[in-house]
């Protein structure tokens, strides 16, 4: 596919000029992307690696895409039933059934300039997952995306591209799952998602990350919301040694909304950086961040979020708050909320805070006979889930609760 | 129900410049000593030789301009202006028969009617016999200061008060020790800049245990055309010590922008404390947004000593161009920073402005409260910086910043930077973009208030936190430029 090398071309010439960020880029300014720079990794061929299928988590009964090392595993998933004109599959198999559609799609939301790891990505495009829904049609069934890998004796990297296409009043929920299998040497994971929210689309997306203390992990997320179109967004990171989710989220139609939240507990010296940028881009559209982040150890929490109001996005209303909970000398958090507003009929605001557990509450568990230990834990466990509480899936909101509940117990 | 007494008064005040916005545009005509155009060492020499400096503040001025030299104008800012040609001012303009050791009867009456029409008095002897005085008032007209009042009075206390280039020749030990060690000469580009070129300025020395007993104060003017004025203000409250200190400027109006790029190092040692006030009233440029001052100012505080404090309130309404980030550096035990701002911008004016709060010592603590006003088709930003040292325990901040948007075609903008290396440490930081509610409008024009006395009531109560924060005769002036800055926003 002669269109498809065009875009790998650009992609590689684009990432020879721009390179992997600079902590003096002002949107890398705290993370800084050196040690990954200095490995050398080699691309992932389609693994082989055994993998029970048992093992695999699941949420419910569900459409399941698995993939390791990046490479689509058609043994390893589960195609189930699903309603005239819907496609799931991998993007390889997708491109050969549909060329029209990925075509119309691929690079059309990330196509950002400036943005190294998004190039890099586009470089390598070869595999990734599609989620087509046509007007009017409900997926009531999830689709869930299990991301494998399975670190080998040499570094690998692989770079899986996401296509999310909701067609006018469709409605479907995306769940992710990263995580290792065993350990190994170091691997880079760096994904790329775009997403079209057609008018009055509605898309639930979460993803929980728990790669081991060997990953780079690099997600870029690309999303447009046409009018009354709604995103609900949940990021949980538990694990890798350097993990970056960055959200941008075009809300392109009046009455569009954005709900994204998102827990990051962090130990050892993992550093996990949210980045987002939800661009209200016309009236009356609504955006709502909460995101809390538990640090301990020499682990670094970073956020940076920002809300762009554009000069014609009256009526907007826009939230964020930030909190960072401290548990060790040597933990740090950067945080860096922004505003930038030039519409005068809006309601924006945001809000950080970081510091300890707060010494009232533990004298009042601690009054009650609750040892140190269990109250600290009591507490932390009620702080990281109001955030997860955000999800409005009840399935998705146990399985993660039960994820954080084992970090916090580990 | 009538307003407030003070509420009142700004409308009033409003009123009465409808046509005559900016009172402080007019042009002193006064003979002056300028050097010529341009910026090179020969400059620096002139400068230096004018002020009969000492050799080791050419050598430092020097090195200062050399590495001037290999640095680049920063852009980070959310301001934007077209390049200036920094060999096309003069770096040195002062009256003419200006003694270097002067008395108040020396000083020319053109300028001391040019003072008087500023509303700033200059003349001790007016005052009430038994009356004590309460400020006291160092001018500095273009590159010079032209008279400092009640500089017998505060030497009986043994308090220091003077234009800091006479300061270098009266007490060199003072100024050596402290100039340039909380701004160092390298600093960034504007204070490197200013190192290199500074004329003057006002150097304040409060001794060990002693509370100043008036306000002191610093009267920015720029008067003469095509200059920067590049002043360096240094105060040092020694243990035990308080003072208060004001600082007020304005300029003529005129078509071309001028450059102002200042340095003001505060020191405080141990449970000394520094208040630092400033309502800030350059020419902002006409409505088309012609002329105005470059505002680019570094100022920093550093509490060095135990349980010190250092206070920045500032009132920004005139330049066309603010650049502008106070800050603290809260190195001593229990030291307190805090940061008071109110920046109105309307018209073409661009604001950049917001502080840094360095937590390093034990206990420390800041507070931030910022209020952004924009109208017509200005654009105002908040950047402010919390940053939490390991050393910091028990550290505590707290950041408010509130923006009012006044019209569909200005901007607000927040920007603020909160680093923790502490856990001990707790920091808050709050944010909020509104528009001028539609209720509280309606509620004031039911009682008859025009619009624009409407808005200027509802600004004035939005800016409320950080005007009763600055010194009393200030106050009253703040609240009426408030009203005045935002003339025909509305409508």
């Amino acid at each position: 596919m002669t269109w498809l090398n065009t875009l790998r071309s650009a992609g590689r010439a684009r990432f020879a000029e721009l390179g992997f960020p600079k902590v003096r880029q002002e949107d890398w300014r705290f993370t800084n992307l050196g040690a990954l720079e200095r490995t050398l990794f080699l691309p992932a061929s389609p693994a082989s690696a055994l993998v029970a299928v048992d093992a695999l988590p699941s949420v419910t009964p569900s459409h399941r895409l698995v993939f390791v090392n990046g490479g689509f595993r058609a043994d390893l998933s589960a195609a189930s039933e699903r309603p005239d004109g819907v496609i799931i599959g991998s993007l390889a198999a997708v491109m050969a059934s549909h060329p029209a559609l990925v075509e119309a799609h691929l690079g059309q939301r990330a196509d950002d300039a400036g943005h190294g790891p998004l190039a890099l990505n586009t470089a390598h495009l070869a595999d990734g997952a599609v989620l087509y829904v046509p007007k009017g049609v409900y997926l009531d069934k999830p689709v869930e995306l299990v991301m494998i890998g399975a670190g080998g004796h040499e570094p690998l990297s692989w770079h899986p591209r996401l296509l999310v296409v909701l067609e006018e009043r469709a409605g479907a929920t995306l769940i992710e799952h990263h995580f290792s299998l065993g350990d190994g040497a170091a691997t880079f994971s760096n994904g790329v998602s775009e997403i079209t929210l057609g008018t009055g689309a509605r898309l639930r997306h979460y993803k929980a990350q728990r790669e081991n203390a060997a990953a780079f992990h690099l997600s870029t997320l690309s999303g447009r919301l046409e009018h009354d179109a709604c995103y609900e967004g949940f990021l949980l990171t538990l694990g890798a040694r350097l993990s970056r989710n960055e959200v941008r989220l075009v809300l392109a139609g009046p009455g569009a909304e954005a709900k994204l939240s998102g827990a990051y507990l962090l130990r050892g010296e993992q550093l996990g950086d949210t980045t987002t940028v939800i661009d209200h881009a016309s009236p009356r559209c609504t955006s709502q961040q909460l995101f809390k982040g538990v640090i301990d150890d020499k682990a670094q929490g970073v956020f940076q979020g920002k809300v762009l109001v554009r000069p014609n996005a009256q009526k907007t209303d826009a939230r964020q708050l930030s909190r960072a909970l401290l548990l060790s000398d040597d933990a740090r958090i950067d945080a860096k909320p922004e505003l930038e507003i030039h519409a005068d009929d809006v309601k924006c605001s945001h809000g950080a805070t970081a510091g300890d557990l707060d010494e009232d509450a533990m004298f009042y568990l601690r009054a009650r006979g609750i040892d140190r230990d269990g109250a600290r834990a009591l507490l932390i466990g009620a702080y990281v889930n109001e955030a997860i509480a955000e999800i409005s899936s009840e399935p998705v909101r146990e399985a993660f609760e039960a994820l954080a509940d084992h970090w916090l117990r580990s | 129900m009538s307003p407030a007494p003070d509420t009142a008064d700004t409308l009033d005040q409003v009123k009465s410049f409808t046509d005559q916005k900016y009172k402080y545009g007019f042009v002193t005509d006064i003979e002056a000593d300028t050097a010529p155009k341009g910026l090179n060492e020969d400059t620096i020499r002139f400068i230096s030789a004018k002020k009969q400096e000492p050799d080791w503040l050419l050598e430092w001025r020097l090195k200062a301009f050399r590495h001037w030299l290999t640095m680049e104008e920063p852009k980070w800012a959310r301001v934007h202006y077209p390049p200036i040609d920094y060999q096309d001012a003069h770096y040195y303009s002062a009256p003419k028969n200006t003694p270097l050791k002067k008395s108040l009867d020396e000083v020319d009456p053109e300028l001391l009617r040019t003072y008087e029409k500023l509303g700033i008095p200059l003349k001790e002897q007016e005052l009430l016999a038994g009356v004590e005085p309460t400020i006291a008032v160092d001018a500095v007209f273009d590159s010079v200061s032209v008279a400092t009042t009640f500089k017998a009075k505060l030497h009986e206390k043994g308090i220091i008060f003077c234009p800091i280039s006479e300061a270098v020749h009266n007490h060199p030990e003072l100024v050596r020790k402290y100039l340039g060690s909380v701004v160092p000469y390298s600093d960034n580009y504007f204070a490197t800049l200013n190192s290199a070129v500074f004329t003057d300025g006002s150097f304040v020395y409060i001794p060990k245990g002693v509370r100043c007993p008036m306000e002191l104060s610093t009267y920015f003017r720029i008067n003469a055309a095509n200059t920067g004025q590049f002043e360096r203000t240094l105060i040092i409250a020694d243990e035990g010590s308080y003072v208060s200190y004001l600082e007020g400027c304005t300029a003529p109006k005129r078509d071309e922008n001028q450059l102002h790029a200042a340095v003001v190092e505060l020191v405080t040692h141990d449970n000394a404390q520094i208040k630092y006030s400033t309502v800030q009233n350059w020419y902002p440029g006409d409505e088309n947004g012609v002329g105005g001052i470059y505002n680019f100012v570094t100022k920093r505080g550093a509490c060095r000593g135990v349980n010190s404090k250092i206070s920045w309130t500032q009132v920004e309404t005139g330049s066309a161009i603010t650049w502008k980030y106070p800050s603290c550096i809260l190195q001593g035990d229990n030291s307190v920073g805090e940061f008071y701002s109110v920046a109105i911008t309307n018209n073409y004016q661009q604001a950049d402005t917001g502080t840094k709060m360095i937590h390093i010592g034990r206990n420390t603590r800041s507070t931030i409260v910022a209020k952004g006003i924009s109208a017509g088709r200005a654009q105002s930003t908040y950047r402010g910086q919390v940053k939490i040292l390991p050393k910091a325990v028990g550290a505590r901040n707290h950041t408010q910043c509130d923006s009012l948007l006044i019209g569909d075609k200005c901007g607000a903008h927040t920007v603020p930077y909160i680093e923790s290396r502490n856990k001990s440490a707790k920091i808050e930081h709050e944010a909020t973009t509104a528009k001028i509610s539609e209720e509280q409008l309606f509620y004031c024009r039911q009682r008859g208030l025009t619009p624009e006395d409407a808005v200027s009531l509802i600004v004035n109560g939005f800016c409320r936190e950080v005007l009763k924060e600055l010194p009393m005769e200030f106050a009253v002036e703040a609240q009426k430029l408030v009203g005045i800055s935002l003339e025909g926003s509305v409508g």
